[in-house]
């Protein structure tokens, strides 16, 4: 009996487990291998007697010093930070307010509002670069960071007002109506009862909103155009392919620092996280 | 200290759903005034109305000297304590029952003595520097009244604030808080749909029904003489008797007669129920003014009636018969013994039968 029921969670739990974690992971894995593989090994074929695909037995940092020596890495770095930061914060403070009206204000034409503004998260990027492209060169903003700064809310608006309304929309109104009672007007009742009882939902939004303007390629690629003024994601791919070669180990080793900030975001965050997806306020 | 009044209060939700119909109220000063109904009789939105959190589709309410309609809640200088207690999940018990003092400007000092002897009335001198999730139901419920009375407002509104409770804390509480009013000296309207609550704590009960007032009153008074039909099922456990009876003139005297029960009407109610000769009544019977009958019960008031089923509950017995065609529930002494299916006779105390017009339901 306890043996049976041993085996079963075994097969039902552990083993597809494992099986999800590797599936996940491995690509993660083979990014740090090869990163800190050698050029020889690298090269070397599958079905050479001393080939190690799955591991390395020369570990070098070669490749992180020619990233840094050869191309402007950390210059790409600080672009992708800031512009991220700044588009996270435009869109947490819009998408705050406007989640806040969405959930708990009665107006003519809410729903539809609510609704439309869904929409516009639907329309594709590939499609939506197209007219941004046309406003981007007529506001003289191309090849700077404001070109990604102020398109990015356009996806990521949508997103944080549809997260956060959902999230405002658990917390039961009877708290702000204390509050409001209790001798705050509603924007008081708002910023200092509703936000801080949010801040999981606020926090999760911001982590989302984050990792999507870190990863953005597209408008990156079309948007900027100099060296320097590029994002890790646009300036590694750009600059480290150039014709039909691949620099597989400088490659790995920008994928591999580019996303260790928005790793170290996610570790800290991720009770928030979790609470803000799951959405639930213990009174 | 101040009264309420509302005159003529209407409330329409998107113009078409009438929740709450020509209200008129006069709460007078330190009185606690309850107001009672079944679910959606628009208690909740009157209560609402008067703290701020709903428009006033038409009327005027007015706390103390002042108009209030188009104050908001928060100039009202009033306390509400909600059904799920409301406190706020992020602040300590300490900043629970600050915060609308902070939001009004106290000094520190007054905020500290204020709480603290807030917290000295209600018992949880102890709970201060904890968060709200790591409290008890009842521990909430005390937070929650604390944070309410520290304002020192000029009335309280109560919105169903023992139904999370379970049934012994709810009794306790009820206690608690009929206390806390005597000590307080403070109007208070509170709503429940529990008529026992209503009854114990109410210094006046408001009966409500479809957002209409059925009866203002004493809790006495409703019980013993209520309005109309609706007030009478509903205040009181078990509820009243009804029985759908005809008015027979008969041999000098009034008659109210249905299938198995014929008892005569009362002298002194004779006059009332004259015009209803040849037409139908409700004759309405406390389960407490029903019991077994013995010889020397006058005749006229005596009918028999077979046991279903036998509710013994200690300090008294329910009994649940079946008189004709209608159901009954008397509540009688202990010590009477009787079992399933044995054929009784009752009687009934003819100063406490109730009539209620067939079709107004209004009390006759």
């Amino acid at each position: 009996m306890v043996i049976e029921r041993r085996w079963k969670k075994w097969f039902y739990f552990y083993i597809p487990l494992a099986v999800f974690i590797v599936f996940t992971l491995f690509p993660f894995y083979w990014m740090g291998v090869t990163a800190f593989r050698p050029d020889p090994e690298l090269y070397r074929s599958w079905r050479a007697a001393n080939a190690t695909p799955f591991w390395t037995l020369d570990p070098t940092i070669e490749h992180f010093q020619g990233l840094l020596a050869s191309t402007e890495f950390l210059q790409w770095l600080w672009n992708t930070m800031l512009i991220a930061t700044v588009s996270t914060l435009i869109s947490l403070i819009c998408g705050m307010f406007a989640g806040y009206a969405l959930a708990r204000l009665r107006f003519r034409g809410s729903e539809f509002l609510g609704t439309a503004i869904f929409i516009t998260y639907l329309v594709p990027q590939t499609l939506l670069f197209i007219p941004l492209a046309d406003i981007i060169r007529n506001m003289h903003l191309g090849n700077t960071p404001w070109a990604l700064m102020l398109t990015y809310p356009t996806f990521l608006i949508p997103f944080c007002t549809w997260l956060l309304m959902g999230y405002f929309k658990t917390i039961p109104r009877e708290l702000e109506e204390c509050a409001r009672i209790d001798g705050a007007t509603r924007f008081g009742a708002m910023v200092r009862i509703i936000f801080p009882v949010a801040v999981p939902g606020i926090l999760s939004a911001g982590i989302f909103a984050f990792t999507l303007s870190w990863n953005e390629f597209i408008y990156a690629l079309v948007f900027l155009s100099s060296v320097d003024q590029k994002t890790v994601p646009v300036g590694v791919v750009s600059e480290l392919i150039r014709g039909d070669t691949f620099f597989w180990g400088q490659l790995m080793a920008g994928a591999l620092l580019g996303s260790v900030p928005v790793a170290l975001a996610y570790s800290f965050f991720v009770e928030y996280y979790v609470a803000g997806l799951t959405g639930s306020v213990k009174g | 200290m101040a009264e309420v009044v509302l005159t003529g209060i209407n409330k329409w939700y998107d113009g078409h759903v009438h929740a709450v119909k020509d209200v008129n109220l006069h709460a007078q000063d330190r009185e606690f005034m309850v107001f009672v109904g079944p679910s959606g009789c628009g208690k909740t939105t009157t209560l609402r109305m008067i703290a701020g959190l709903e428009e006033i589709s038409s009327g005027e309410i007015r706390i103390g000297e002042r108009v209030v309609n188009d104050l908001p809640p928060m100039d009202r200088d009033i306390a509400m304590v909600f059904q799920n207690y409301a406190l706020y999940p992020h602040k300590s018990v300490y900043a629970n029952m600050a915060f609308g003092l902070q939001m009004r400007k106290f000094a520190k000092d007054e905020i500290e003595k204020r709480v603290q002897a807030a917290a000295e009335i209600l018992g949880i001198q102890s709970l201060l520097e904890r968060k709200p999730r790591q409290l008890s139901g009842g521990q909430r419920q005390r937070v929650a009244l604390g944070r309410a009375i520290v304002r020192h407002p000029q009335l309280f509104l109560f919105d169903e604030p023992l139904s999370n409770l379970d049934a012994k804390l709810r009794v306790q509480m009820r206690v608690e808080l009929k206390r806390l009013h005597e000590r307080l000296e403070t109007t208070a309207i509170y709503v429940t749909h529990d008529q026992v609550e209503a009854m114990t704590l109410g210094d006046r009960v408001v009966v409500m029904k479809d957002g209409v007032v059925q009866q203002v009153g004493e809790p006495m008074e409703l019980y013993s003489r209520p309005a109309n039909r609706f007030v009478a099922g509903f205040i009181g456990s078990p509820a009243m008797n009804f029985a759908e009876v005809t008015i027979v003139a008969s041999g000098g005297g009034l008659w109210a007669e249905t299938a198995g029960i014929r008892i005569k009407v009362p002298p002194a109610r004779t006059d009332g129920l004259r015009p209803l000769t040849g037409k139908r009544a409700t004759l309405g019977m406390r389960p407490e003014a029903l019991r077994l009958a013995n010889g020397a019960d006058p005749a006229e008031y005596v009918f028999d009636a077979t046991v279903d089923v036998v509710e013994p509950l200690g300090s008294e017995i329910l009994l649940n018969m079946t008189a004709g065609t209608n159901a009954l529930v008397a509540r009688v002494d202990p010590a009477v013994i009787v079992k399933m299916h044995d054929r009784v006779r009752l009687t009934l105390d003819p100063a406490r039968l109730h009539f209620f017009d067939h079709t107004t339901e209004a009390a006759i």
